[in-house]
């Protein structure tokens, strides 16, 4: 067999830790944490939709995790991580269409993600909370 | 490499990035993204609508027709996206190779497992047997 050349050491291009944390660049790492977490939240809905599924047995337990306050927290974070990611999902679109680069437009994107998907998940248990009965 | 070669610069770069492909993942993520936004609409409405209920007025309403098809597009849309955005976040972070291949066969594997689960699911509530 020919034997192994020994590895160049190359230079590496900086990565993450070289760079200064501004509110773009928190809120672009932000989408990827978004986008696990709600991997890890769908999991989740399989488990409503399958107790549905299994009968009024298996569906009490989901019932009655999500009456308790950490499966309330738990829930709330997935629509909110959920909430963010789609309309960090939006922001990715705008830009797919070539717009929305200048620095004052990325700014006010991050911003208006941020602030869209806090009022967005907040709307949503309030209607779905109190209007429509679900935290009873 | 020798200095002296017939091969482009692209031809010697192409596959070498931690995908070794891109566009066919970039515009299926694209696509699902733009699929999911009514259906993460709806799939939250459906939610807050069957939440305060009992088990059976549950089956009722994620039986019904509409709401089945719909579920079914969310729940499709929604595990095909999850399998594309993990995988490119295992492929950036992950570097030795045998861990990266496991764990791309086990978010593959997953996210099939779990649009079945939920297929399932609904279809049989749909139909109920």
């Amino acid at each position: 067999m020919a034997e192994h050349p020994a590895r160049v050491e190359r230079p590496l291009s900086p990565h993450l830790q070289i760079y200064r944390m501004t509110f773009t660049f928190v809120m672009s790492g932000f989408h990827r944490v978004t986008g696990i977490v709600t991997y890890g939240g769908f999991l989740l809905v399989v488990w409503w939709l399958v107790a549905a599924a299994a009968g009024p047995n298996e569906y009490a337990w989901v019932q009655w995790f999500f009456s308790t306050w950490i499966g309330r927290l738990v829930m709330f974070g997935f629509s909110w991580g959920l909430i963010h990611h789609s309309l960090g999902g939006v922001r990715h679109l705008i830009w797919d269409t070539g717009r929305g680069f200048e620095p004052h437009e990325r700014e006010w994107l991050a911003r208006a993600t941020l602030i869209g998907s806090i009022s967005l998940t907040l709307l949503a248990w309030i209607i779905g909370g109190f209007v429509m009965g679900g935290l009873r | 490499m020798k200095e002296k070669s017939i091969r482009t610069p692209l031809a010697k770069a192409r596959g070498l990035g931690a995908a070794k492909s891109g566009t066919d993942h970039w515009w299926e993520t694209r696509l699902t993204s733009i699929a999911l936004l009514p259906l993460t609409f709806a799939g939250i409405v459906i939610v807050m609508a069957v939440v305060g209920s009992n088990h059976a007025a549950t089956v009722q309403i994620l039986g019904s027709p509409i709401v089945a098809i719909i579920m079914l597009l969310f729940i499709f849309a929604t595990t095909y996206h999850m399998k594309l955005g993990a995988q490119a976040v295992i492929e950036d972070y992950i570097h030795s190779k045998p861990l990266k291949t496991a764990l791309l066969i086990v978010n593959t594997f997953l996210c099939i497992f779990l649009w079945l689960a939920c297929t399932f699911a609904i279809l049989k509530l749909s139909f109920g047997v």
